[in-house]
Formats: C-alpha cells, structure tokens, sequence
C-alpha cells in the first residue's frame, strides 16, 4: 500500500486509470438506462414505480459502499498516517452525501404512491438518515479546525465511531417491524428477484461504483494539488 | 412513446427519482472538475511567479541543509 502512498506516483497512476473509468462510467450508465426503463418489465403489482428501485437501491448499497470505505481509509489514516488515506476520505465524503440523498429522496418518491407515506419514522429510514448526517458531520468536522491535521484526525475518529450504523442499516429490515421490504438480492440463499430485474439493477450498481472511483480520483487530485499548494504559500509565508 | 413517458401513471415519481440522481451526480462531477481546474491554475500561477528561487532553494537542499539556511 504504501508504494501508492507517494502523491506523485498517485498522480501519474490517477492519470492513467480515469480514462477508462469514465470510459467505464458512461457505457454502464447508458447500457443501465436502457434496460432499467426499456429493457425491463413493469412489476406486476408496483407497476412503472418498480423502475425507481434501480436508482434507489444502487444509491443505497453506494452509500454504505462508500462509508465503509471512507472507514477503513481512516483507520488506516489513524494507524499508520498514510497521507493519502486522510485525503481519499475527504474526497469521497461528498460523492457518499451525494448516493444517501439520492438513495432517501428516490425512497420518497417510491413511498409516496406504493405505501401512501413520503416518510416513516421506521428503523431502516432513520438509520439511513443518520448515515446521511454522519456524511455531513464528518465534512463539517474536517473544515472546522484551523489545522488540518487535527480536523482529518475529528473527522477519522467520527467515521470510525459512525461505522456501528452500518450493520445496523443492512439489518434492521429483520430487527425491527417496517414498512421497507426485506434483502431481496444481498441475502443468505441468494437472490429472489427475477433476472429480468436483477440485471438493471447490477448494470446501474456498477454504473454508480465506476462513477464514484471517477469522481473521487479527480477529488483526489484536485486535494493533492490543493495541499501542494498550502505547502508552497507557507514556505513563501516563511521565506 | 407517449406511453413510455406516462410510466403507467406515475410519470412524477419516476422521472423526478431518475431527474434528482442526474442532477446531483452530474453537479458533484461539475463542482470536482472546476475545482480541480481552478487548482491546477492556482499552482501554475504560483509556480510560475517565482521558478528561479524555488529551484534554487532545492538544489540548495539537496546540497547541504547550511545552504538553504543561508540563503533564507
């Protein structure tokens, strides 16, 4: 790991690899479209709304995607100071805010006409909602401090705190009584959603995964060149 | 076509649902590569205004650290 801890070298291999993740990016995400609105049935009893599920569940495995992520990458921060572990979490943090807006409002908008509810104080939405606040306390944490330093390391310890929500998320469908069905593809026994749903629905999944590694690669080089930057005015400060 | 806007009757929650992630992924990776832009233009700039002592100063260093204290 360390030999991709060097910014310079992550420079260079960022260079190379963006290229074919927005490649990757823009044929997943064009191949998903189609088969999520015109390649795939409606549902039998949800109708055309069933088409909401193929941006509202890969939102949702992003944004525990992302957490867990952003988590290990703190520990790692914590651990052994790895210099671009702080950073990816910083870059990562809005694309996660981003999939667990999209993930609640899309949920909204399904809930609305299928249970005659935009909200339920239930166990999987407010988990939900806490991981979206998580996402925020953290990038209002690491901006908080004069020093950077001492903010990425707030911020590191939060995510690592926030990282209970987790479980508590995927589970609370079986744990408590909702109105949000059950796992019906991440699930002991394997999936029972049909093909003809299940396929949509990993083509957007991975659409959405190479878009995040897009996004937060640029994040992380504008954050690269962003403490390049700091570093040069502070010895021009000194000098 | 017309059918296949209607989305069975619920048009509004499903093309806001699809509307909402367009939006909000496609303005993250606007606001990212501005910001990279305007980044990568700031150190150009800084670089730029003053190349000969930045060299300097690191020759100096590779050299022998009394240089650099020297020169500052």
């Amino acid at each position: 790991m360390h030999r991709f801890a060097n910014p310079a070298r992550f420079q260079r291999l960022s260079a190379a690899i963006l290229p074919w993740t927005a490649g990757a990016t823009v044929i997943l995400l064009i191949v998903g479209l189609y088969v999520a609105l015109i390649g795939s049935p409606r549902d039998y009893q949800q109708g055309d709304t069933v088409r909401i599920m193929y941006i509202h569940v890969p939102a949702a495995w992003m944004s525990l995607f992302v957490y867990v992520n952003m988590a290990i990458a703190a520990a790692c921060g914590l651990v052994w100071k790895h210099p671009l572990a702080d950073l990816f979490a910083k870059a990562a943090a809005p694309v996660g805010a981003g999939f667990t807006f999209i993930c609640l409002v899309t949920g909204s908008l399904w809930g609305a006409p299928m249970w005659g509810t935009w909200w339920v104080w239930d166990a999987r939405l407010t988990s939900v909602l806490i991981l979206f606040f998580l996402y925020l306390g953290y990038m209002a944490l690491v901006n908080a401090f004069d020093d950077p330093q001492r903010g990425t390391r707030a911020g590191n310890v939060l995510l690592l705190v926030g990282i209970v929500n987790v479980p508590i998320i995927k589970f609370s469908v079986d744990w408590w009584n909702t109105l949000h069905q059950p796992a019906s593809v991440i699930r002991m026994g394997g999936p029972t959603i049909d093909g003809s749903m299940l396929v949509p629905l990993l083509v957007m999944a991975l659409g959405f995964t190479a878009y995040f590694i897009t996004v937060v690669l640029l994040r992380l080089r504008a954050e690269i060149v962003q403490r390049k930057i700091q570093t040069m005015r502070l010895t021009e400060a000194q000098g | 076509m017309a059918e296949f806007f209607a989305m069975g009757g619920y048009a509004a929650y499903v093309w806001s649902s699809y509307a909402l992630a367009a939006l909000v992924m496609v303005g993250l990776l606007v606001a990212t590569l501005k910001a990279l832009r305007g980044a990568e233009t700031t150190l150009k700039a800084l670089e730029g205004s003053r190349p000969p002592r930045r060299r300097r100063a690191r020759n100096g260093a590779a050299a022998s650290p009394a240089a650099e204290v020297g020169e500052g």
